[in-house]
């Protein structure tokens, strides 16, 4: 039948149309790594390792020392989860277990916004409101320190760590906080003795995605650490400038001669942003997928 | 109801403090939420209350002069505008594409794993390193150069993943039992999931593309390398032109301008908040609308 | 419980449908264990077994419902007037279209009364206003719903009563004019008042129609069987006329059950 066979190429163009869409994900991640990869392989021809993993980034004189770089992206995403991550689960506790209808009508779009916030904006907020507010209470010689930076990354990192919070303490079973008010704890002592340790997974997987979008973060942090390629290993590196791989690459990118040294060794660093990010979603996926596991029906 | 009860008894020490530990754990928690709130309030208050003066129609509509310290940054709303349709051209087609075979197609294999792997990881990398692969595949190897077409692509394939998972969860809240009487009565998939299901997944479809769209369009890194002018007078002529986008400029004039007036550049990301923000606003009340609207 | 799959006692002469040794296995539990029947035409026949037995799923293969599942497995042969039904080639659309299927639950689709009447004849291919007129008035008549709902017909169907939803997802299958109806506990969600018109309704159908049906009940299974079959644990116990199965089952297992001794 004309009508019928009709039918049947529309389903089957159909089909492999949306599977070439599908597939094309799997196309986009290798064709980034392989271009990252055409682009950042000569500097470790180029450049000795002892001087690719040493402790002084001068491009112009050939030092490409990502170390402070590397040490500063992590100096900083570390401190932002320590803000993040209590912050982030007493909100997410809050909305879940104890806020009424009115409060979680007003915290959930406001977190919402918070997420919607270009990170351009962000950043020109924080050099110009909060770091100037930093060097004045804290007496630092300027305000565009890691801290600041950090302070940044924690809300920029919130709105997920808040979701994927809440979406842990929305799998925690019902039967878990009855049982336990049943005996006679409070709804204090149940959320914290029962509910949060039972999403201890779940909100790991967030402070693993958190951790995963801070240190990927360009622009804010470029414009509110100060931007120095110092190694911050002395106890007050919190509060003096520093600099991250994404903002060494970002300042830097547009003023390289293409095919250059400098221009492989920060194709280099993109690499092992790729790397680092690549398996902080791989850890933080896997934990995801196991959770859903048994769930594959549609 | 219990507190109430309990109140009476003072002597049960034990309980008393158990709920003054309460009391103070929930205190904890609403000063956090706060701490979570109030910084995010603060933001938006100060840049409308030192933006509010620079917005006139000259500022919306004018070209920058004397520098970019004078006059407007219409060309950067243009470029903005240009490059977020140009990335919905690429990304609405894949994501919504590829949405649709996750969750209507895909069955449950390694291959279907694998593209869930990649989505998390196109998710998770950084945006920065996507000016670097566009810069890489489509300014140098495909010569395109700085260019409004290479902005857009780099700017596509990041907002894919946000699509493509919030198209999903759209079209999977669908219930399957409309599939199955679709197919019971003699329609095909692609019948069933054309006439019923996305028509009923649509508004969370519609929310999540404006949602993604939103964050290519405020997005300054990838552009970086792959499209942005620094100060470029005139509106765009091709696809293949480079031109001025709001996050950038107003990196730039926030950086790498000395003495800019802070009026611009609090008016500028005025500018960008605002847009920003209004169609967000817009894609959560589609959302809510319909969920209130549905039959299911 | 092992003894071998017990051969239907009352071989109908034109059967309908055939099932041949059907095994069927989901997530590596075995649903249906060699299953092998024959339902004749413009009858009434009774899948019967308690929860799990195998039965709905049976129902569903027969449909070809149960293609999309991942991690599933179909051994044996089920034929539609001599023609595998799972054989390569066959469309499933047009098997569908021949067979139509009324769930546990009213599912009307979003829409008004007449598109989810219409909804399948259009799939079709069938544009003609008049035929589609025809049709929403014969199928709403056929399932006692036409003098309820004919003043209402572009209404929302989620308007209507969950008894006027059901009848309303049996017209919705009648439209096809399928050969056979499979119904799965179409009962199941209604009051004893709309239950019966139901059941009245598929005495009419039943000259048309080829019917299996799922009963809620074995009091339903009884009122409504011309044949009866079965199951337990994915095995077919026993296949007879209803008068006969219901009143002097040959196993024992059937008698605990039709008697209420468990299930």
């Amino acid at each position: 039948m004309n009508t019928s066979s009709r039918i049947r190429l529309s389903e089957f163009a159909v089909e492999a149309l949306v599977r070439v869409a599908g597939f094309s994900t799997i196309g986009f991640v290798l064709l980034i790594f392989l271009f990252l990869l055409r682009e950042g392989i000569p500097v470790f021809l180029q450049v000795p390792l002892d001087n690719l993993f040493g402790t002084r980034w001068y491009p112009t004189f050939d030092f490409f020392g990502t170390l402070p770089l590397i040490l500063g992206s992590l100096l900083i995403t570390f401190s932002a989860i320590v803000i993040a991550l209590p912050l982030g689960v007493a909100a997410a506790v809050f909305v879940r277990e104890v806020a009424p209808n009115w409060a979680r009508e007003i915290l959930k779009p406001m977190i919402e916004v918070l997420a919607g916030i270009p990170s351009v904006v962000l950043g020109f907020f924080g050099m110009s409101l909060v770091a100037p507010l930093i060097r004045t209470t804290l007496g630092v010689p300027t305000g565009l320190t890691a801290f600041t930076g950090a302070l940044i990354l924690a809300y920029m990192a919130l709105p997920t760590l808040i979701s994927v919070a809440e979406d842990a303490l929305d799998s925690v079973p019902k039967s878990y906080r009855d049982a336990s008010l049943a005996m006679g704890a409070t709804q204090w002592q149940t959320i914290w003795r029962v509910v949060v340790p039972a999403a201890r997974s779940g909100i790991l997987t967030a402070v693993m995605l958190g951790m995963g979008r801070a240190i990927g973060e360009t622009m804010a942090v470029m414009m509110v650490t100060g931007n120095a390629a110092r190694m911050p290993t002395t106890l007050d590196s919190l509060f003096r400038p520093v600099r991250t791989m994404t903002a060494t690459v970002a300042a830097e990118m547009g003023e390289v001669a293409q095919g250059s040294t400098h221009y492989h060794a920060l194709f280099g660093i993109g690499i092992i942003l790729f790397l680092i990010t690549f398996l902080i979603n791989l850890a933080a996926a896997s934990a995801i997928f196991q959770k859903r596991r048994r769930g594959g029906l549609r | 109801m219990m507190l109430g009860i309990l109140a009476h008894k003072p002597a049960n020490m034990n309980t008393a403090r158990r709920y003054a530990v309460q009391r103070l754990g929930f205190g904890v928690l609403i000063l956090a939420s706060l701490l979570v709130v109030a910084p995010i309030l603060f933001v938006i208050g100060a840049i409308i209350a030192r933006g509010v003066g620079a917005i006139n129609w000259e500022f919306l509509t004018a070209m920058p002069r004397d520098g970019m310290k004078a006059g407007g940054i219409f060309p950067a709303i243009v470029g903005t505008l240009l490059l977020t349709l140009g990335t919905a051209l690429v990304a609405i087609p894949f994501g919504v594409g590829g949405a649709i075979y996750l969750a209507e197609y895909a069955r449950d294999t390694w291959l279907t794993r694998a593209i869930r792997l990649a989505i998390v990881n196109l998710a998770g990398i950084p945006s920065v390193v996507y000016g670097l692969f566009g810069l890489g595949l489509f300014v140098l190897f495909l010569g395109f150069g700085t260019s409004i077409v290479a902005g857009s692509l780099t700017l596509a394939i990041m907002t894919l993943p946000v699509i493509i998972s919030t198209s999903e969860e759209a079209l999977r809240s669908v219930p399957v039992e409309f599939r199955t009487v679709s197919a019971s009565l003699g329609g095909t998939r692609w019948q069933g999931i054309r006439n019923i299901v996305l028509p009923q997944a649509l508004p969370g479809i519609i929310t999540g593309v404006i949602l993604g769209l939103l964050r290519a369009g405020g997005e300054t890194a990838p552009i970086l390398f792959t499209v942005a002018a620094f100060f470029l007078p005139r509106l765009p002529q091709s696809p293949l032109d480079q031109t001025m986008a709001l996050p950038y400029h107003l990196y730039v004039i926030s950086t790498q301008v000395p003495g800019m007036p802070a009026e611009i550049q609090y008016g500028t990301a005025l500018v960008l908040l605002a847009l920003v923000l209004s169609l967000n606003v817009v894609a959560t009340v589609i959302r809510s609308y319909f969920r209130r609207k549905r039959q299911w | 419980m092992n003894q071998p799959t017990i051969q239907p006692t009352n071989q109908p002469t034109n059967p309908k449908i055939r099932i041949e040794h059907v095994s069927y296995t989901y997530d590596d539990k075995t649903v249906l264990r060699d299953v092998t029947l024959a339902v004749p035409a413009h009858a009434v026949t009774v899948f019967l077994g308690p929860a799990g037995s195998g039965k709905s799923t049976l129902l569903r293969l027969i449909n070809r419902l149960n293609d999309v599942l991942d991690h599933t497995r179909l051994d044996g042969r089920i034929f539609l007037d001599d023609q595998d039904i799972y054989a390569r080639g066959v469309a499933v659309s047009d098997l569908r279209r021949r067979v139509g299927m009324v769930f546990a639950l009213p599912l009307p689709l979003p829409g008004t009364i007449r598109e989810n009447i219409l909804y399948g004849p259009r799939l079709a291919g069938l544009r003609d206003r008049g035929r589609q007129e025809e049709i929403v008035v014969r199928c709403l008549t056929q399932a006692a719903l036409w003098d309820e709902v004919k003043d209402r017909l572009d209404s929302p169907a989620v308007s209507m009563s969950g008894g006027q939803q059901q009848r309303l997802c049996i017209a919705r299958s009648l439209a096809l004019e399928p050969e056979v109806l499979l119904l799965d506990e179409p009962t199941s969600g209604l009051d004893p008042i709309s239950t019966s018109k139901v059941e009245e309704s598929l005495f009419e159908l039943k000259q048309q129609y080829t019917i299996i049906i799922v009963p809620h009940s074995v009091q339903q299974a009884a009122r409504v069987a011309d044949h009866a079959a079965f199951f337990l644990t994915g095995e077919l116990v026993e296949y007879r006329p209803g008068r006969e199965l219901f009143t002097a089952p040959r196993d024992r297992r059937t008698e605990d059950y039709i008697t209420g001794r468990f299930g």
